[in-house]
C-alpha cells in the first residue's frame, strides 16, 4: 500500500499502468471514494452471496438432520456417503444426460435461428426474438403447468392430437426425461438467440464483402469469417446454458417429483429433497459443493476447448 | 450462369427457413395461448375427447374460484418483491459499476475477478445455506408483534436478489462508455463525487439502468426456487408459489390452474413487450466480457 504500483502489469486497451499519471494522494483518494461507491453493493454481495457460500462449505462437513441429535462435526463423512449413495449417482447421471443433450441442442439451434433472423427486416427480427423469448418471460411455473396439462394422459392435448389413447408421457421412465428436456429447451433458447443476433451484427462487414468478391460461398463465409468472430458469444452461450441446465429444478419438482423410480431426479432436485424432506442440511450442502465443482470443471473445459479451437 | 443457379437455390432455402420459423413461432407462442384460452374453458371443454382449440362457451368460473383464494395477495407480494429488488439492484449496481469501470483503486482487479467467479457459480446451490442464514437473522414481525426471523418474509427473497453480482457487472459495462475526459473536467471544476455521479454519470448510463431494471424485474418475478425455499406461509407466497400449490392440491382442475397461470404470466409478458428494447440491450451488454 505504501508505494503506488507504477510497474503494474500492462492492462488491456493500451493502458500502460492502472495508476499511470496519478499522484499517490490521488490514488488514495480514489480508493476511498471507490469503496464508498461500492459499499452498498458489497454489503449485499458479501452478506447474501459470499456468506452463504462459506456456510455451504462449512456445513458440508457437519452432520445435521432430524435423526441426529444436534450438530456434530462429521469430517468428510458426507462426501463419503455420497460416493455410496445410489440416488445421488442416478441424479448425477440424469443431470449429465440433460446437460449433454440440451446444451449442444440449444447452442446449435439458437445459432441457426439467430443467423436466419439476422438478415431480416428489423421488425421481423424483433418479432421472432420476442417469440422465442416468450417462454422465458412467461415464467417457469406457468409454462410448466401448461405442459403438465398438455402431457396429461386423460385431458392432455398431446394424446388427443396423436390419438395415442391415455399414454402417460410423464409417468413413463422412457419418455419422462425427454419431455423435461423439450420444455427446458423451449425455456432456454431465448437468451442465446438475442446474443447471437447481436454478435452477428458486430461481425466485420468488410471481411465478408472481401470474401464474397473472392467468390466464397455462403457456407465458407460463415465458417471462415463469422464463426471465429462470434466464438466469444458461443462460449458465453455454452457456459450460461450449462450452468442453467445443471440447475434444472422447477421442471422436475412440478412435473415428475423426480419419478418414476428416480428416472428424472436431478442433482438440484435431490439436494432440495434431502434438505427439505429430511432436513439433512449437511449432506445437502456437501452435494451443493460437488455440483458447484462439476459446473466449474465443465466451464473450464469449455474455455479450454474454445481456446484450442480458435488457434 | 453459376450466379443465377445459386441465387435460385437460395430463394428455395429462404422459403424453407421462413416456413420452419413460422412453425416454430407457433410452437413457442402456443403454451401462452393454451394457458389463456384454458383459463376460460369449462370443465366439459377441458375434458372433451376432441381438442377444443378455442373456448366456445367462455366462462369466468375459473377466475371466481381462483380469487376465492388469496390470489390478489400473492400477486401483490410478487409485485412488492420485484419492485423492491429492482430499485435496490439499480441503485447499488449503478454506484458499484461506475466505481469499477472508472475509478482506479487498490483491489479493483481482485474484486472484479471475485464478482465474475461468483456469477459462474450455481445460483441455486447457495439458496440452501441462505435458508439457514435467514433463519438466524432476527426480524420484528409487526403482524404478530413479536420477534421472529427473516425467513418467510419478503425481505428473504429481496436481499439475496440484490446481492447477485450480475447487475454490477452489467453497469460496469455501461459505465465504461463514459469518456474519462468528462469526469476529469468535472473534477477540475471542483464538482464533488456525488454531484459528478448524479449530474454526469447517471444521465449517461440511464439506458443501462433501464435495461437492468426490466431485467431484474422479470427475473425476480419468475425466480421460483428462491421463493419456494424462503416463503413458507400462505400469506407470504408469490403468484408462482400459489400456482405450484394449486397444482399440487387440485392436480386435475386445469381450468383453475390455467387461471392462476394467466394471472402470473399476463402482467409480466405485457411489461416485457412494453420494454423489450431495453431488455435486449441488457442481455447483450451483460455478455460482453471485460
Amino acid at each position: 500500500m505504501a508505494q503506488a504500483p507504477a510497474a503494474a502489469k500492462p492492462a488491456k486497451k493500451g493502458r500502460r499502468s492502472e495508476f499511470s499519471g496519478m499522484s499517490r494522494a490521488l490514488v488514495r483518494r480514489e480508493t476511498i471514494s471507490a469503496y464508498l461507491f461500492l459499499l452498498p453493493s458489497l454489503i449485499f454481495f458479501v452478506g447474501f452471496v459470499l456468506v452463504p457460500m462459506g456456510i455451504c462449505v462449512v456445513y458440508s462437513f457437519l452432520d445435521m438432520g432430524i435423526n441426529t441429535s444436534g450438530t456434530t462435526f462429521a469430517g468428510f463423512q458426507n462426501y463419503i456417503e455420497m460416493a455410496g449413495d445410489k440416488v445421488f449417482w442416478q441424479s448425477l447421471r440424469n443431470t449429465v444426460v440433460i446437460v449433454v443433450v440440451a446444451v449442444p441442442a440449444v447452442t446449435a439451434f439458437s445459432l441457426w435461428v439467430g443467423s436466419a433472423i439476422y438478415p431480416m427486416h428489423a421488425a421481423w427480427r424483433s418479432f421472432f426474438r420476442c417469440v422465442f423469448y416468450l417462454p422465458v418471460v412467461t415464467g417457469t411455473v406457468a409454462v410448466t403447468v401448461v405442459w403438465k396439462w398438455i402431457f396429461n394422459p386423460f385431458t392432455g392435448l398431446l394424446n388427443k392430437i396423436l390419438h395415442t389413447g391415455t399414454l402417460d408421457w410423464l409417468g413413463n421412465e422412457k419418455t419422462a426425461i425427454w419431455c423435461i428436456i423439450l420444455i427446458l429447451f423451449t425455456t432456454s433458447i431465448g437468451q442465446p438467440i438475442v446474443l447471437y443476433v447481436a454478435a452477428l451484427g458486430n461481425v466485420d462487414k468488410s471481411l465478408i464483402e472481401a470474401a464474397q468478391v473472392d467468390g466464397a460461398t455462403k457456407l465458407q463465409v460463415f465458417w471462415k469469417i463469422k464463426w471465429p468472430q462470434i466464438m466469444p458469444t458461443t462460449l458465453y452461450v455454452l457456459v450460461i446454458t450449462t450452468i442453467n441446465s445443471f440447475q434444472c429444478f422447477a421442471l422436475i419438482q412440478l412435473l415428475t417429483s423426480g419419478g418414476p423410480n428416480g428416472s428424472t431426479s436431478t442433482l438440484m432436485y435431490y439436494i432440495f429433497d434431502v434438505a427439505y424432506k429430511y432436513q439433512r442440511f449437511g449432506y445437502a450442502n456437501a452435494m451443493g459443493v460437488i455440483l458447484a465443482l462439476i459446473i466449474a470443471a465443465f466451464s473450464a473445459l469449455q474455455f479450454k476447448a474454445a481456446k484450442t479451437g480458435n488457434e | 450462369m453459376d450466379h443465377t443457379l445459386s441465387s435460385g437455390r437460395s430463394t428455395g432455402y429462404k422459403v424453407f427457413v421462413i416456413v420452419i420459423l413460422v412453425l416454430l413461432a407457433i410452437f413457442f407462442i402456443f403454451p401462452l395461448y393454451w394457458i389463456i384460452t384454458g383459463s376460460f374453458k369449462t370443465a366439459a371443454d377441458i375434458n372433451a375427447q376432441v381438442p377444443q382449440w378455442f373456448p366456445l362457451e367462455p366462462t369466468l368460473d375459473n377466475y371466481t374460484r381462483l380469487f376465492a383464494r388469496p390470489a390478489v395477495r400473492w400477486l401483490l407480494n410478487t409485485v412488492v418483491i420485484a419492485v423492491a429488488a429492482m430499485f435496490l439492484t439499480c441503485l447499488t449496481a449503478s454506484l458499484a459499476g461506475y466505481a469499477l469501470a472508472k475509478k482506479r483503486f487498490y483491489g479493483r482487479k481482485l474484486l472484479f475477478t471475485l464478482l465474475v467467479c461468483a456469477m459462474a457459480l450455481p445460483k441455486q446451490v447457495i439458496v440452501i445455506p441462505l435458508l439457514q442464514e435467514m433463519s438466524n437473522i432476527p426480524f420484528y414481525d409487526f403482524n404478530y408483534g413479536e420477534w421472529a426471523t427473516m425467513h418467510d418474509t419478503l425481505l428473504a427473497v429481496i436481499l439475496p436478489t440484490v446481492g447477485w453480482p450480475f447487475g454490477v457487472f452489467l453497469m460496469k459495462q455501461f459505465s465504461e462508455t463514459i469518456p474519462t475526459e468528462i469526469l476529469e473536467a468535472a473534477r477540475v471544476d471542483g464538482a464533488g463525487e456525488i454531484r459528478t455521479f448524479a449530474t454526469i454519470v447517471f444521465p449517461m448510463i440511464k439506458p443501462g439502468v433501464g435495461a437492468l431494471a426490466i431485467f431484474t424485474f422479470v427475473n425476480t418475478w419468475n425466480d421460483y426456487f428462491l421463493q419456494l425455499i424462503m416463503l413458507t406461509s400462505e400469506e407470504s407466497w408469490t403468484i408462482s408459489l400459489g400456482i405450484a400449490r394449486l397444482q399440487g392440491e387440485m392436480a386435475s382442475d386445469f381450468g383453475l390452474i390455467m387461471a392462476g397461470a394467466s394471472l402470473a404470466a399476463i402482467p409480466i409478458v405485457a411489461i416485457f413487450l412494453l420494454f423489450q428494447k431495453y431488455f435486449t440491450q441488457g442481455i447483450t451488454m451483460g455478455a460482453v466480457k471485460g
